[in-house]
């Protein structure tokens, strides 16, 4: 394929300022100040401490994907939505998996559309030909590739990626860090805004350094009590304040054992929206042990917090 | 501040994160962004451009506590005529503002060294039963500089000024008299709505969360008295000083043979992340390692979809044999804690092993395999090892010999060319017989035999540490000292 191709960008055509200038444009700062951030999240029902507003408007200014750590149902996946929904962007996602490769993450040929083409003869050189079918129209984008060419503004939500290999992960090197992806046969495809990526891990294995190191890092730990009540209260219809903070202050004591598998927030909004379902005004000890198995997912770490918070009762 | 951000950024490089300098980079962008008199945000922003792990956490924010110390607004270090009103800007203005506030004003500014200890005493109890965030941080004040005994220029560590502290606020016996007031307060409730009955105190379930939302003021408040003697630490003797007396090292770092009581229990936190870690890598190696030979039936069918060009070629998966493991364990009280970290690792991934049998021995030996059978959780067994184990045979001090005798006589005939042995122990043997011959006959049985020591390479073979008479037999002896070797040992075995 000619040469003069290799930094085409398709789509827009060749746009000569990007590809002098090696970086993408930085748009508009998307968020005025970390508080505008903080409340522009309570917003969209997503209520956020010191910590992720702050990291969330570095993010922005400083055009750097985040990498959300922290257990499971935290809230990792939900602070990509509600940021994307906040800033009114398309949210792209890719989920990981084992075995997610190139052809799955970024772009793929269109083989089957590629071999047609082919046999369709129409009298061409096989120059011509070539240069045809690794044009555009034969090329399939997967969300990373999306993410980058499109023109709307965009969240990229890259989930679970302490799944993927040791050796996929650098797939996503050069996307994070210059925003923009690599085709042999087409050139690079620059980015056409810059979009709010987040990373999110359940700390299955350890990243690489070249990944953490181009990210913000964030973790995301269960909430102090203040925050798990008023999460309950934003995210539950319904609920009386009393039983919300009930509810908070036994997920904080049933945390404090020693449990396989401690609840989670999403967990506890499930059990606080089963306890209003059910009706239950005041939460006594007897209640509270029947309906354990929404919060907790193990038999032996249900036996043990019944047995601490109710099979002592003696009294009642 | 630029000084200032490479001091700390030199100072978390010490104390183990590792820091690189785009990360610097990035953290001095970020001080561009961020306003400064914003010292909570200014701490996550910093965070997390700096520390890309969450066990680092608690050291940056240590660090970060001792740097950024005197920045604050409300951080005036002048102890007594501080005015309290400064501090209430961080009050959380929902939390009881008016009474509790105002009340500890009173005493906080005009009190000082004129309080008597009753008064003190009596502070903190309201300061923890109202939850005042403002009172609690002044009561951390008073209290430090009341029974701390701080002096200028002392070279001792924070954690001297904490325990006095706390153990002349008692915090138990407070934690005590909380408890007893809801009890009454509730009795009282329950006589003035008619339920009149002697028994009637509060449910074993709201005792528990009333315990729990004292216990967590009360460490809102140990908080607050360690930040505060840190924050007089480095007026007195400057950050950098002070970061260096107080850095400790991180969880994976410790030496496991001599840590404290508080370190071991961060070792055996991080334990458990760090197995599942090792557990997953390792299937993901074995699945993954190698590409097997040509699969051609799967390629076939797979072709189907390009109209019969084989484009995208199928291999079969190896299947790798898996080693059988033998772990043999001094557990004499020298070395137990590394033993059964290790053995807790060991099972943790037996998945990865074909087998895993595990003795343990002082001077006599046990099998300890059966406890870890049918067990979720490694560490359960692992207490159980100290509690039934039949592992003293005269005197309970170790004898290697007389344990590597025993186990050849009873299951020497066990090991097989596949098998991996694995001796865990400092090889201080009280001057016994060595019993080499036995490691030498199981070298010459076994496919490898490794001796694990906890002991520094200094150390060994000084004193009655005979490790280098079972070296000769060995393929390898390897210096075990912090999780982090240890992890990188088995996570090759494997």
């Amino acid at each position: 394929m000619s040469s003069d191709q290799s930094d085409m960008v398709p789509g827009s055509g060749a746009l000569p300022e990007q590809i002098t200038s090696g970086f993408p444009e930085a748009g508009p700062p998307r968020f005025d100040s970390i508080d505008a951030v903080r409340s522009g999240l309570a917003r969209v029902d997503y209520l956020a401490d010191d910590g992720i507003s702050g990291v969330v408007y570095l993010a922005d200014r400083l055009a750097k994907p985040v990498l959300v750590e922290g257990p499971a149902g935290t809230g990792k996946t939900e602070l990509a939505k509600s940021v994307a929904r906040l800033t009114n962007s398309r949210l792209i996602r890719l989920q990981c998996y084992e075995g997610l490769d190139e052809s799955k993450a970024l772009y793929e040929w269109n083989y089957k559309k590629q071999l047609l083409r082919i046999q369709a003869d129409s009298g061409q050189s096989w120059q011509e030909l070539e240069e045809d079918i690794f044009s555009e129209e034969f090329l399939l984008t997967r969300p990373l590739l999306e993410a980058i060419k499109s023109t709307e503004p965009v969240v990229l939500l890259i989930d679970e990626v302490d799944r993927v290999e040791l050796e996929t992960e650098a797939l996503l090197l050069e996307i994070l860090s210059e925003y923009q992806v690599s085709i042999p046969e087409l050139g690079t495809v620059r980015a056409q805004q810059i979009p709010l990526v987040f990373l999110t891990s359940n700390n299955t294995r350890e990243l690489s350094e070249a990944l953490k190191r181009r990210c913000l890092f964030l973790h995301i730990d269960y909430p102090q009590l203040e925050r798990e009540r008023a999460i309950i209260e934003t995210r539950v219809p319904g609920i009386s304040q009393a039983l919300a903070d009930q509810v908070a202050r036994i997920v904080r004591s049933i945390r404090s054992l020693d449990l396989k598998k401690a609840p989670s927030v999403s967990e506890t909004l499930d059990w606080a929206r089963t306890l209003v379902v059910l009706g239950v005004e005041s939460i006594d000890a007897e209640q509270a042990k029947d309906t354990l198995h929404i919060l907790l997912k193990y038999r032996s770490d249900i036996d043990r917090a019944s047995k601490e918070l109710a099979g002592l009762d003696t009294t009642g | 501040m630029l000084d200032l951000l490479t001091g700390f950024v030199g100072e978390l490089r010490a104390a183990g994160i590792p820091v690189s300098l785009s990360e610097h980079l990035d953290a001095a962008e970020t001080l561009r962004h961020v306003p400064l008199e914003d010292r909570e945000s200014i701490k996550y922003t910093l965070g997390a451009t700096l520390v890309k792990s969450s066990t680092h956490w608690p050291a940056y924010e240590t660090a970060f506590e001792i740097y950024f110390s005197l920045r604050g607004p409300g951080y005036a270090i002048d102890g007594e005529d501080e005015r309290l009103d400064e501090t209430s800007t961080e009050d959380d203005p929902s939390n009881q503002p008016g009474q509790g506030g105002r009340q500890g004003k009173g005493k906080g500014g005009g009190g000082g060294e004129g309080m008597t200890p009753e008064e003190l005493a009596d502070m903190l109890y309201k300061a923890l039963l109202g939850a005042n965030n403002s009172m609690i941080q002044a009561v951390a004040r008073q209290a430090v500089s009341r029974y701390g005994g701080m002096e200028a220029g002392r070279p001792v560590g924070g954690t001297y000024y904490l325990y006095r502290t706390l153990r002349n606020l008692d915090l138990d016996k407070v934690m005590e008299r909380l408890i007893d007031q809801a009890r009454q307060a509730t009795s009282a409730e329950n006589d003035e709505a008619g339920h009149a009955g002697p028994d009637v105190t509060l449910t074993p379930l709201e005792e528990r969360l009333l315990r729990d939302e004292y216990q967590s003021r009360i460490d809102k408040l140990r908080k607050e008295i360690e930040s505060e003697i840190r924050r007089r630490l480095v007026a007195d003797r400057g950050s950098e000083a002070l970061a260096r007396s107080i850095r400790k090292p991180l969880p994976e770092d410790i030496d496991v043979m001599h840590a404290t009581r508080d370190e071991l229990v961060a070792l055996r936190r991080s334990l458990a992340p760090l197995s599942r870690k090792l557990a997953v890598r390792l299937a993901r190696k074995r699945r993954h390692g190698r590409k097997g030979p040509l699969d051609f039936r799967s390629t076939v069918r797979h072709s189907l979809s390009t109209g019969g060009v084989p484009v995208d070629p199928k291999f079969r998966y190896p299947r790798p044999s898996k080693p059988e493991i033998i772990v043999i364990a001094d557990i004499s009280g020298s070395v137990a804690s590394f033993a059964r970290f290790t053995l807790h690792l060991v099972h943790a991934i037996s998945s990865q092993f074909s087998k895993v049998r595990s003795f343990v021995f002082i001077d006599g030996i046990d099998e300890v395999t059966s406890f870890f059978e049918g067990v979720d959780d490694p560490s359960e067994a692992v207490h159980r090892i100290n509690t039934e184990a039949d592992v003293v045979w005269v005197d309970g001090h170790s004898d290697y010999g007389h344990a590597l005798t025993v186990f050849w006589e009873k299951w020497g005939e066990e090991i097989t060319p596949r098998t991996s042995v694995l001796l865990l122990g400092d090889a201080r043997n009280n001057y016994h017989s060595s019993g080499s011959w036995v490691v030498k006959e199981i070298r010459s049985r076994a496919r490898h035999v490794y001796w694990l020591n906890p002991e520094p390479r200094a150390y060994w073979d000084s004193g009655d540490s005979i490790v280098g008479e079972y070296a000769n037999y060995c393929d390898e002896v390897v210096e075990c000292r912090t999780l982090r070797q240890l992890e990188t040992f088995v996570g090759e075995l494997a």
